[in-house]
């Protein structure tokens, strides 16, 4: 039998599921609202488990497989947990022209970790955006949520080292 | 079809064509014999205009556009065979050719290969560009079927044929650029899809090797798609 999505069980007990659940309920929990849904699960649980993509392509009736495909195709969306900071290093023509690329090799080579993934310990997540839409700050690279602009490859690695070692 | 259709008239190949307001230029330049390639379209899914072979030119357009999702228009002078859609043409080609590893000789599809047939036709002789040679995966935890991403062209063939005909959705397209990849489910092993129901439409609609059955050694996959125009028509007679 197939349930309505308000009688649909929650994946766990967690409280958190019920603000997901909103998101959907205010969107009427039609297909279209597939990116809102995982926006708020991003935003709840800091990452889109496969259990809240399960949960979300029952809720809204949408396929397993475009529900994965949607959130893997938006950097925006992680799949994995994040560590406990996260660096997001522009990848945009100007921040690229500005030696985005140098600072991002810098920290891979520092933290042994590779773009888009997480160190062993879990202290930090070295991410990549497109553009963040900040070309006239360039290169632009956001340290647990706040915006570095102008950043320079040494200054960078240095005041992500200590962020990290804090 | 309702009676009050408008005839639209226009030239292709400098030929004087009539066609119905609601058809693209490649149905009505398949129904005049007039051939243009193509490799994501099929008869009976949604056009998607992704592979870009279908490229025409239109006198009064500076840019080219995909006939398979044109509309016909009245006055329209369409050219389907110009040394520079030749030229375009034969580069998609062998851009897809260089993308993945596509090594004919030990291919399943060998001999049935709608891009080998399309590159023997189009005299593709060399590949111009440096081969990426990615180290993709085969999934072959299917007990009938396989999938072999070095194969494959992204054409969507199998992601639509699942999710319009079949109503199953299993596969899809993840990640973008060159890191899209075909799904099936949650980016897990075929075989362990629940959604999954074995009909073997997708390995059927693909135009490459890339989806196959179990059990066929090299050249020995030929594809029958002939059931989607059956169903296509089946379905339409069913509804009226």
């Amino acid at each position: 039998m197939i349930l309505p999505p308000e009688k649909q069980p929650m994946p766990s007990d967690d409280k958190r599921w019920r603000l997901v659940a909103t998101a959907m309920r205010r969107h009427g929990y039609k297909s279209h609202g597939l990116i809102e849904s995982l926006h708020s699960i991003q935003e709840t649980f800091g990452y889109v488990s496969e259990d809240a993509l399960k949960f979300t392509a029952k809720m809204l009736r949408v396929p397993l497989s475009q529900a994965y495909g949607v959130a893997s195709f938006y950097h925006y969306f992680n799949l994995k947990p994040l560590g406990r900071h996260s660096c997001v290093v522009c990848r945009g023509t100007a921040c690229h022209i500005k030696g985005s690329a140098q600072i991002l090799s810098d920290l891979e080579q520092l933290f042994a970790v590779r773009v888009g993934e997480t160190t062993e310990d879990g202290s930090l997540s070295l991410l990549s955006a497109q553009c963040l839409g900040a070309c006239g700050i360039a290169p632009a690279v956001v340290l647990d949520g706040v915006v570095m602009g102008r950043a320079e490859a040494e200054s960078i690695v240095h005041r992500v080292e200590e962020v990290v070692a804090a | 079809m309702p009676t009050s259709v408008k005839v639209k008239t226009l030239r292709i190949d400098g030929r004087d064509v009539s066609a119905r307001e609601d058809q693209t230029i490649l149905e009505v330049a398949r129904e005049n014999d007039i051939w243009i390639p193509t490799l994501c379209h099929l008869d009976g899914l949604s056009p998607v205009g992704a592979c870009r072979l279908c490229l025409v030119e239109i006198k009064g357009s500076t840019k080219l556009l995909p006939a398979c999702v044109t509309a016909v228009e009245e006055g329209m002078e369409v050219s389907t065979q110009t040394e520079g859609l030749e030229s375009y043409r034969r580069m998609i080609l062998e851009l897809l050719f260089s993308e993945r590893n596509h090594v004919c000789s030990i291919c399943k599809s060998n001999g049935h290969c709608e891009m080998q047939t399309l590159a023997q036709r189009l005299g593709l002789t060399h590949i111009h560009f440096p081969y990426r040679y990615p180290s993709l995966p085969v999934d072959l935890s299917h007990e009938l079927f396989g999938m072999d991403h070095n194969r494959c062209i992204l054409c969507t063939r199998c992601v639509r044929v699942c999710a319009e005909i079949e109503g199953a959705h299993v596969w899809d397209v993840m990640g973008r650029g060159v890191d899209a990849r075909i799904i099936c489910d949650l980016n897990q092993p075929w075989g362990t899809s629940e959604t999954c129901t074995s009909c073997g439409k997708c390995v059927h609609v693909c135009p490459t090797g890339a989806l196959f059955e179990r059990g066929r050694s090299a050249s020995e996959m030929d594809k029958r798609p002939e059931f989607l125009p059956y169903l296509t028509l089946m379905r339409r007679a069913g509804g009226e």
